[in-house]
């Protein structure tokens, strides 16, 4: 086991990484996710890898993109108008299947927003976010143990899959800090006879994601959907607190998902049965999973710090069987417990 | 007597048919890397950053591990490849409007951080694959798809004399402009090329080869009229020669 630390979020994010082997990352700096970069800065000529700091959003992801076409383990991180501008690679990165791990510390938004913490990106990022048919797999950390956890894994995942694999979280994870027992090494290694190293013994090989003759582009992306399914059915994570025996289930994400399992505790308390579906996984989103846990219940209520993004796919997967209800706080506000509470209270038992 | 071969395809160029139309500059230009790979024995330890123009298929011609990049970020990508791959020779070759115009910061800053590259940059005054538009390099006056009456500098400014531009910068090694118009100017761009590879082996940092170049699908002339109008048009206003060259700095200090 590793050692019991008080880490902020963004210092545990970039102390997983480090430990999972990540030895490129390119920085631009925006608030509130600039200690990943400062970490970073600090750690990576120490340890003999590569920081970089990029002209802009666009090049840092490109050059993850570029080291990781050759085998490297390579990450940018950045918060909400910086990943509208790195979406471009991201497009280029699942064409051309080439592993990559980007974070996402949401802010506010439209346009600059404020630099609080919010989740006004979930379309953006779990839509796919750049032209094409595409995904990337995005984890929604709740907690720091968790944001370093899943950051570790976030590199074992994008190399599997040769996929780019998002951590969405948000300004309030970032900046909070909690203890946090730092992950082991997983030893995954995967094998990469695509990368580029040179054509030296082999022939000569391309990454690339133009594919310009009659029909190969087709082929090409139904190779992405087997890819996709793969990914679906092994890669779904969640959390189900509470909700076997329960009449009304929250599903929240992230920082809002704290809320919400205090909301469930202060309402048990009052002999109410609640409990909190927990989408980990954002795409491939728990939708099986989710229309089971609710089943039989008497409301489903979904929580976000936005406007009401995640509560689509929740009414997909419910598909009518339960009355989906949402409260959302955008602007970087976050629902109040007592809120929460209340609207619960106010379905009756 | 035997037969002396004066003329052959290099190892390093495919056989295959090119799609590039005739009297086009990006061939004679792919031929040259090729030649210069060949004879530097370097072809097993390249990574080609193709560009997004007319050069996007630059990697099924010459015969190198090659990585697609999205339009103007090609220096980016080979900065993150060439940090990755640090005794691997990695070339940007790039178009105009892939350069100067969608990646212009991605340029700068690559000459500016001295990444240890090769940017070979093929200015035809025009976009070539998308049929025909006004260039960041389109001299005045002259007729596009976007400049149907010419273009006019007040409305949409200057052509962009990109080795003028890198080199105020500190940290290029070696930036020099060279043209492929007729045969002699195709055996000095040869060299620059050569030299600008051998930089980057010797571990001195950024090279810069800027190569004028015919689009006469395009321009809507000859091949010919095409070569002509490199010499007689495009020369005047970018100078050809070399611009910085750290080497002779450094002899010049020396004496
Ligand atoms: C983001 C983006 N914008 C626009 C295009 C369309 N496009 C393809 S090639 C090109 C420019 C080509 O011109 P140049 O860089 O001068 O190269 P040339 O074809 O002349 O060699 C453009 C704008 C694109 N592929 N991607
Ligand atoms: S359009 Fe112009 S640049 Fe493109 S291949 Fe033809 S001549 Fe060459």
């Amino acid at each position: 086991m590793g050692e019991r630390v008080l880490l902020k979020g963004n210092e545990a994010a970039s102390e997983a990484a480090l430990i999972a082997g990540c030895t490129h990352y390119f920085a631009y700096p925006i608030t509130p996710q600039n200690e990943i970069s400062a970490y970073m800065a600090k750690r990576m000529p120490k340890l003999n890898r590569t920081f970089l700091q990029a002209e802009s959003e666009i090049a840092a992801c490109n050059m993850v993109y570029g080291a990781a076409a050759t085998g490297a383990r390579a990450m940018t991180s950045s918060s909400s108008p910086g990943i509208a501008l790195k979406q471009e690679s991201f497009g280029y990165i699942a064409g051309a299947e080439v592993p990559a791990v980007v974070i996402n510390m949401m802010r506010g938004g439209p346009g600059l927003g404020n630099i609080s913490g919010s989740q006004g990106d979930y379309n953006m990022c779990v839509k796919g976010g750049s032209n094409g048919d595409f995904h990337n797999l995005v984890y929604a950390p709740a907690t720091v143990q968790e944001l370093a956890d899943l950051t570790l894994k976030a590199f074992d995942v994008a190399e599997k899959y040769r996929i780019l694999t998002l951590i969405l979280g948000d300004g309030y994870l970032a900046q909070m800090s909690e203890p946090c027992v730092l992950p082991e090494p997983s030893g995954f290694k995967a094998e990469k006879p695509w990368a580029l190293t040179g054509a030296e013994g082999r022939p000569a090989q391309v990454i690339n994601s133009l594919r310009l003759a009659d029909g190969v582009l087709e082929v090409h992306n139904r190779h992405l959907e087997e890819k996709y399914k793969a990914i679906e059915a092994a890669e779904v994570m969640f959390e189900n607190f509470h909700c076997d025996d329960a009449d009304f289930v929250l599903v929240t994400y992230g920082t809002a998902s704290r809320v919400c399992k205090a909301a469930v505790m202060n309402l048990r308390k009052q002999g109410i049965k609640a409990g909190v579906f927990r989408p980990i996984t954002l795409w491939p989103f728990p939708s099986v999973a989710l229309a089971a846990a609710v089943a039989g219940k008497k409301q489903v209520l979904t929580v976000e710090m936005s406007l009401g993004q995640m509560v689509a796919d929740v009414r997909l997967a419910v598909n009518g069987a339960v009355p989906v209800d949402f409260l959302g706080r955008p602007g970087g506000a976050v629902p109040m417990v007592d809120e929460v509470t209340e609207r619960v209270l106010s379905y009756g038992r | 007597m035997a037969d002396k071969i004066l003329y052959t395809r290099p190892d390093s160029i495919r056989d295959v048919k090119s799609h590039y139309c005739p009297g086009c500059g990006h061939g004679i230009v792919h031929k040259l890397i090729g030649e210069c790979l060949d004879e530097m024995n370097c072809r097993e330890k390249t990574i080609l950053v193709a560009p997004v123009g007319c050069a996007v298929l630059a990697y099924n011609y010459i015969d190198v591990d090659g990585i697609e990049a999205p339009h103007g970020r090609a220096p980016a990508v080979a900065t993150g490849v060439k940090r990755a791959q640090k005794d691997k020779l990695v070339i940007s070759y790039q178009g105009d409007g892939d350069l100067l115009a969608i990646g212009t910061a991605e340029t700068i800053h690559a000459a500016n951080r001295g990444e240890n590259i090769t940017v070979i940059f093929i200015n035809n005054a025009i976009y070539g694959m998308t049929g025909g538009q006004m260039a960041p390099t389109t001299m005045e006056g002259q007729v596009t798809k976007t400049t149907p009456y010419g273009r006019d500098v007040h409305d949409v400014g200057y052509p962009i004399r990109a080795c003028e531009l890198l080199n105020t910068l500190v940290a290029p090694y070696y930036i020099e402009r060279v043209s492929v118009h007729d045969v002699p100017h195709i055996v000095k761009a040869k060299k620059a090329i050569r030299r600008a590879l051998q930089n980057q082996i010797d571990g001195k940092g950024y090279s810069f080869i800027e190569v004028l170049s015919m689009c006469p699908t395009n321009w809507g002339v000859d091949a010919q009229t095409g070569a002509d109008w490199v010499r007689d048009v495009m020369q005047p206003y970018y100078p050809l020669g070399v611009f910085r060259d750290k080497d002779a700095e450094e002899a010049s200090r020396v004496q």
